[in-house]
């Protein structure tokens, strides 16, 4: 049936002699398409005899053609050196001793290397001078193989060849060596011997040379109590296994307070021997890892700390101290400074509050009671950058007073608070040289880039603590054309030596004191009685140094006055002052506290929260969003996502440094929010006014699940006083089940509903984890990354629960003000309704207690031998093996995913994608440099593919396959894996517990040893061991 | 200066194996020499005996001398008469000369400090041991004028263009022979066809068969067949395509074309260099590594030519040629005996391809297992062109570690475990199965 309807196109055909409507009976669009513009050469297009068809004939033949390829195998090259290096068998690693010094992280470290290539960094076990790799100087790996590098030196836009370089630089100075303008040397802490005995060099051959030594995150006031007191430039060491009672005031001495690295000697006091442990003490307004660590946290604001300690040092060294505190606070000081008289030589007081007067008390207090882990005789040198100076340098550069700048390893215009003068400041230099491995926003900013090398690719020699040395080796040959700040320097200096050469001569006339330079360089360490050769050459004159006053307490305590919100600047354990910006690993690692990655964020008490409005919310797709929240710092405003932290003293915010990098990284790296436009005056504490600010934050946080719930199964934890007065059973008892209507224990064969295999012949592998010794540094994460070539997947991906890390370490908080409390409360549940009803009281329990006790527990694959993942996989992808490892055969895996839906420990990881060679992951696995660190002797996983921890499985075979070959036992502690050779803490030990002697087998008979919800009957070869909290108060 | 905590001990122990293997080359040839010594009686005249000579020759100065080309030392062709002419020197210098060189170098001796210098300080080996009639011989070896070359290269040719020419009579036989069969063919159906027509002319009634149901059709109705059929072809098809399939990436046989043609008959087959030799990693890493060219020249510094057996497809020209293709790669100037570092890595095909989820140790099967190269690699020794011998499939890895029994013996690493394992299985000999050599995680990881 025919309709005469008529459908109306547009308005413009009531207008009846529309031009347009004519055209668009014609033609189906208004404008032609521009078909040419993506077809190409029209000419070619239309002089072509193919036609459609014969074009779909040639696509259709050559389709098949390629599949029809596609099943010959490709053809593999293969090159083998021409002249092989005698040290290198393919296949074989070597590991070279090195020391770790990016003027933020100093570490000596092992680095092993495969066919020439550095793949991971370990910790050097003949280091006994510092704490071991943390989670950055693991990571720092791969940097070198970071495609953003700069490859050659470049003037502006365009490279130079390095003897265009020298001439032009030479040039430059030798003009300004005339005049009365300063040549300024802004550097990082390199605590190097030789390059300061360069720059003085460098000194005497251009008169008017100013060193500036920066440090991105300043201890200056501690450096300036310091040198006040002991006349020398460094921070007091502090040795925390000598102490019984530790007490902190702001002090995050297990992340990076002074340079870090003090967990080891922490963690040595933290494990109770004959039923004694330290006792630690916090006070402080930011939840940090010393923090989550400590027996007794209590949360003050920042100008509180400052009264605590101005109360303990009345009340142990005796000044007067007539300010007020919060009762609960007074109370919490009173008895910190009972327990430290108590403990007399063998306590000690750390405290992080950046201001000189507070550092003097310190040091007074330490003197005071005689520490004896408080040590001023071998300071620790690895910071000795100068507010002050560096001030004073940003007013002569405003006033045109400095005529070239020469910068290495520090990034200012990204670090200084006052970045726009800095940058006014570097326009009126007459040449501005940056040595950077990046063009990061100085570098970019100034006139020659000089491409510095990698730490590893560099030779150089540190002075960790004085007396404590360190040497840098090259452990690759310069993947570019790149020179070190120090071998710039020999050619200022018209030297001609190698920098290696320099080295050299300098240990063997200063340091050595006749010792072979040959072994300090194998060991990677050298301990020195010589007087210290370092020569101070930043300019520290009197004006430049900040002096106490004559009583420091009192003039701490006069100067609080701060009333309103205050905010504290940190760095987090990942991503530290913000260099490694651009390691995908570093941004990916989740925080282990917040547990949130790929960000930062303010930390914003619950009360404080509640006030401003602001929010988190979890989302259906498992994601945590927040509020943003304008926080005004003198004026500078920063719009920043808010995460509500338990622990948060009410009335302070925290926002941490290193985020919020704009050049010299890939797009997915730029990440959070800068927080040093606000640290005026490098003053960590500011107050702040802070308004709730449209919009949410998608945040990529991997533990949405914060508290136990009384889940005591998970965490057993007890307290000093009953662990050493009851028996096991009352801490740590063995769950028991019904059999046959009696009692009996889940571990006895008989409540099995399987066969045990015979496990007591070979090698049986155990993990033990100690809950007391785990500060939650994240080391081992970030070791298990390199070792096992975990792929990094994003944001996004994180966001959606689909985070690859093979180990995690969760964080738990307590509901209540306790962990017992929570099972108190959760075990008096009765009906559902009511007080004690458990409708409400679950609900109750998911929320973290204000100021929570706080406990970390790594969890990886924990290797059951009744593993319930096995007998589920449909195509037996996953099996046991007889050395208590459960393998995952990838080849065999399809996907199903049941395994990792069966896991009880939910530590399987699924690929939803292929990670590595995948535009759509623009991560280190995406490039040729970047993939040089995958370890060749580890699988990469494709997608579809599940995958999970291995127990290193190809560490322990490695182990065995060379004890076979030289014909040998097996000593105890061969047995290693990535993580428990990165646990400097101790808390990880791994080894065969089918040898009596092991350590690992004496911790399975520990009485502290449980099992991982050991209800289940799972059986699994890692071991956990209870928690010990020293709740004593006196 | 760097250094391995690893390989160091390694490196040692090779150095030391090699210095000494060295020493006890020299050894034997200094035992060789007195026992030649001993029985050489015939005290020749000044012309001396080629023949003797040519023995000397061989055993003392071929290291470092070819006759008519410059190596380590000088070419040696008519020596003498160089000598003579050009510098006037005679066979008494000579004998010096061959006795203690070191010696005339010192005394500063014009020529001795020239020949010394232009061989770039590389001191002649004294041989005291000679006696004068010795050099005479070798020196009327050297005088021998250079035989003429055989007609190899051409009698190379001809023999290679044989193979050919027999191919195209092959071709042409059986063309013939299909020809005639067609034709025989073609006079069968024209004899049945003239018969019949000499049958219908004489009336002759031919017995016609009676109209049968067709074959397929019978074969339709019988439905049981169908079925029986159906199954077989189905079963026959499914054991095809799995086996297709089941060759899908096995490349057993794969026998690559080599940038440079090594045959691993004549180092491993006619000279008996052993696999680790050259493979030399095998015995402490994963891979067996290609050997790099330095490798090699540790021989063919001196070995430049190819004097073996030839075919006609490989002749003396063509091996000749690959040596120069390795002087090419390695930088190696023969003429001058000395590298111009100017280094073409030479891009190899690789023949064993394990996928990168099968983890294999050769240290593990060469030294721990103490298997043989060839268990595996199959008879390299008589590969002309390397091949792969093994499927190198999972079943072919299973199948081996079910049946070899690990070799316990003198290694304390299995003391307690063979121990305990022989009683638990109650054998004596343990196979690499039972010692867990069938987990998964042993391989793939």
């Amino acid at each position: 049936m025919s309709s005469n309807k008529k459908y109306w196109k547009s308005v413009e055909e009531l207008n009846e002699n529309s031009s347009i409507v004519e055209t668009l009976k014609q033609n189906e669009f208004v404008n032609e398409i521009p078909t040419d513009e993506f077809l190409g050469d029209k000419d070619t297009l239309e002089g072509s005899s193919t036609t459609r068809r014969d074009f779909l004939k040639y696509v259709g033949f050559s389709t098949a053609a390629a599949s029809l390829a596609a099943c010959e195998g490709p053809v593999i090259k293969s090159i083998p050196y021409v002249v092989q290096p005698e040290t290198i068998i393919p296949g074989v690693a070597n590991y070279y001793a090195t020391t770790i010094a990016d003027g933020f992280d100093f570490a000596s470290v092992l680095v092993k290397t495969r066919e020439g290539r550095p793949i991971k960094i370990q910790n050097n076990s003949l280091a006994v001078t510092d704490g071991g790799a943390n989670a950055r100087v693991n990571a720092s790996v791969l940097g070198l193989y970071d495609s953003l590098r700069v490859k050659a030196p470049m003037k502006g836009e365009s490279e130079i060849s390095w003897s265009t370089f020298t001439t032009e630089t030479s040039q430059k100075l030798n003009q300004l060596a005339g005049t009365g303008k300063q040549i300024v040397l802004l550097t990082q802490t390199y605590a190097s011997p030789s390059t300061s005995k360069l720059i003085s060099e460098f000194k005497e051959k251009y008169s008017n040379v100013n060193h500036v030594v920066y440090d991105a995150v300043s201890e200056s006031a501690a450096l300036d109590a310091f040198q006040a007191k002991y006349n020398t430039r460094g921070l007091a060491s502090y040795d925390f296994s000598l102490a019984t009672t530790i007490v902190s005031v702001a002090a995050d001495f297990l992340g990076d307070w002074q340079g870090g690295g003090f967990d080891a000697s922490y963690a040595q006091g933290r494990i109770p021997v004959n039923g004694k442990m330290s006792r630690h003490i916090q006070f402080e307004s930011i939840m940090s890892l010393a923090g989550a660590n400590a027996d007794k946290r209590v949360a003050v604001t920042p100008s509180q700390q400052k009264l605590v300690l101005a109360k303990l040092h009345s009340l142990i060294v005796g000044s007067a101290f007539s300010k007020s505190l919060p009762a609960h606070v007074e109370k919490a000081a009173q008895s910190a400074a009972s327990q430290l008289t108590k403990a007399g030589s063998t306590g000690v007081l750390v405290s992080g509050i950046n201001d000189v007067n507070a550092q003097t008390v310190v040091l007074e207090i330490n003197e005071a009671l005689k520490s004896k882990a408080f040590n001023t005789k071998t300071p620790i040198k690895t910071r000795q950058g100068n507010d002050k100076a560096v001030k004073t340098l940003v007013a002569d550069m405003k006033a045109g007073k400095v005529g070239a700048i020469i910068m290495s390893g520090v990034n200012p215009l990204y670090t200084l608070p006052n970045a726009t003068d800095f940058a006014e400041g570097l326009k009126q230099t007459e040449l501005s040289v940056t040595f950077s491995m990046k063009a990061d926003e100085t570098a970019s900013a100034t006139q020659y880039i000089a491409a510095a090398p990698h730490n590893l690719e560099s030779w150089g020699d540190v002075e960790l603590r004085k007396g404590h040395y360190g040497l840098i080796q090259p452990t690759i040959r310069p993947l570019f054309n790149t020179k070190q700040f120090q071998e710039a320097l020999l050619m200022w200096n018209g030297n001609d030596v190698t920098y290696n050469d320099y080295i050299k001569t300098l240990w063997k006339n200063d340091i050595l004191n006749g010792a072979s330079f040959n072994s300090a360089l194998h060991d990677g360490v050298f301990v020195s009685n010589a007087e210290s050769v370092a020569v101070d050459t930043a300019t520290t004159t009197e004006e430049t140094l900040e002096t106490p006053a004559s009583n420091a307490a009192s003039a701490l305590a006069a100067s609080v006055s701060g009333k309103g919100m205050e905010l504290t600047l940190y760095t987090k354990i990942g991503m530290g002052d913000g260099q490694q910006a651009n390691n995908p690993w570093l941004q990916e690692f989740p925080d282990p506290i917040t547990r949130t990655s790929w960000d930062n964020y303010l930390t914003v008490s619950a009360t404080d929260a509640k006030e401003l409005g602001l929010v988190n919310h979890h989302v259906a797709t498992g994601g945590l969003d927040g509020s943003y929240a304008d926080i005004t710092v003198n004026g500078k405003t920063v719009k920043v996502p808010v995460i509500i932290q338990p622990g948060q003293a009410t009335g302070s915010v925290g926002l941490a440094f290193g985020y919020g990098r704009t050049a010299g990284l890939k797009d997915e790296m730029k990440t959070g929010v800068n927080g040093y436009p606000l640290y005026t005056d490098f003053n960590n504490v500011q107050s702040v006014s802070i308004a709730k600010a449209a919009g949410t934050h998608e945040f990529a946080c991997v533990q949405l699940q914060n508290t136990l719930m009384g889940r005591e199964d998970i965490i057993k934890e007890t307290t000093l006083e009953i662990f050493n007065t009851k028996d096991k059973k009352h801490w740590n008892a063995v769950p028991m089940v019904s059999l046959n209507h009696k009692e009996t224990p889940v571990t006895s064969p008989e409540v099995d509903l399987w066969d045990s295999f015979d496990r007591s012949i070979g090698h049986h592998f155990n993990l033990s984890i100690d809950l007391n010794a785990c500060t939650g540094c994240g080391a081992c994460v970030i070791a298990c990354h390199a070792e096992n070539n975990v792929p990094v997947v994003g944001k996004e991906e994180i966001r959606r629960s689909r985070d690859m890390h093979w180990l995690r370490i969760d964080r738990y908080y307590s509901s209540e003000d306790t962990f017992k409390e929570d099972i108190t409360k959760k075990t008096e549940f009765s009906g559902l309704w009511g007080d004690k009803g458990s409708l409400s009281g679950f609900g109750e329990l998911e929320a973290a207690a204000d100021n929570p006790q706080v406990v970390f527990q790594p969890v990886m694959c924990q290797h059951c031998n009744h593993a319930p993942c096995e007998t589920v996989c449909p195509v037996a992808a996953t099996s046991h093996g007889r050395q208590g490892q459960n393998q995952m055969a990838y080849n065999r895996c399809v996907g199903t995913r049941y395994c990792a839906n069966n896991c009880p420990y939910k530590v399987r990881r699924f690929n939803w994608f292929l990670y590595s060679e995948n535009d759509e992951f623009d991560y280190h696995m995406n490039d040729d440099l970047g993939r040089m660190v995958i370890n060749p002797d580890v699988t990469v996983r494709s997608r579809g593919v599940m995958e999970k921890c291995s127990m290193c499985i190809q560490m322990t075979q490695k182990t065995i396959l060379d004890a076979k070959r030289d014909g040998r036992v097996i000593k105890d502690g061969e047995f290693q894996t990535a993580c428990s050779s990165a646990c400097s803490s101790g808390a990880m030990s791994f080894g065969d517990i089918n040898d009596k002697e092991s350590k690992v087998a004496k911790l399975l008979e520990d009485d502290r040893m449980y099992h991982l919800l050991e209800y289940v009957g799972t059986k699994p070869n890692v071991q956990y061991h209870t928690k010990v909290r020293n709740t004593s108060e006196a | 200066m760097k250094k391995s905590y690893q390989s160091l001990e390694d490196n040692l122990t090779n150095n030391m194996k090699q210095v000494i293997h060295r020493k006890l080359g020299r050894n034997i040839l200094r035992l060789s020499l007195i026992i030649l010594l001993a029985f050489s009686t015939s005290l020749q005249a000044q012309d001396g005996d080629p023949v003797a000579g040519k023995a000397l020759f061989n055993t003392n100065c071929a290291s470092c001398h070819h006759l008519d080309k410059k190596m380590t030392g000088p070419s040696l062709r008519h020596v003498e008469a160089r000598l003579a002419d050009d510098e006037g020197l005679d066979r008494q210098w000579l004998n010096q000369w061959i006795r203690n060189s070191a010696g005339m170098v010192k005394s500063g001796d014009a020529y001795a400090v020239k020949v010394y210098e232009e061989f770039n300080g590389a001191a002649m080996s004294a041989f005291p041991q000679f006696s004068d009639a010795d050099i005479d011989n070798i020196l009327a070896y050297t005088a021998e004028e250079k035989a003429a070359p055989p007609a190899g290269v051409a009698g190379a040719g001809a023999v290679a263009a044989n193979p050919q020419s027999d191919g195209a009579s092959n071709k042409l036989i059986l063309a013939g022979l299909a020809l005639l069969f067609a034709l025989l063919a073609g006079a069968l159906v024209l004899v049945n066809k003239t018969l019949r027509r000499f049958a219908e002319e004489k009336g002759l009634e031919l017995n016609q068969k009676p109209k049968n149901t067709p074959i397929w059709k019978a074969f339709i109705q019988n439905q049981f067949l169908v079925l029986t059929t159906v199954i077989f072809l189905l079963l026959a098809g499914g054991y095809f395509v799995y086996g297709f399939f089941m060759q899908v990436g096995v490349n057993q046989g794969y026998e690559p074309v080599q940038p440079i043609h090594f045959s691993h008959k004549i180092h491993a087959g006619d000279n008996g260099i052993d696999c680790k030799y050259c493979h030399s990693s095998a015995r402490v890493s994963k891979t067996s590594g290609i050997p790099s060219l330095n490798v090699c020249m540790n021989c063919h510094k001196s070995i430049y030519e190819y004097n073996g057996e030839t075919s006609a497809e490989y002749s003396k020209a063509f091996y000749d040629g690959e040596i120069k293709k390795l002087y090419d790669a390695v930088g190696w100037d023969d003429a001058e005996q000395k590298y111009t570092g100017e280094e073409k890595p030479v891009k190899w095909v690789r023949i064993h391809n394990l996928p990168d989820f099968a983890y294999f140790n050769h240290s593990q099967h060469v030294t721990v297992a103490g298997l043989e190269c060839q268990t595996c690699h199959g008879p390299v020794e008589e590969m002309e062109i390397m091949s792969q011998h093994s499927p190198l499939t999972m079943g072919w890895c299973i199948n081996c570690h079910r049946d070899t029994e690990v070799k316990v013996k003198d290694n304390p690493y299995y003391t307690k475990i063979h121990e305990q394992l022989s009683k638990k299985y109650g054998v004596e000999k343990l196979t690499a199965a039972q010692m867990g050599g069938l987990e998964c995680g042993k391989c793939h990881y």
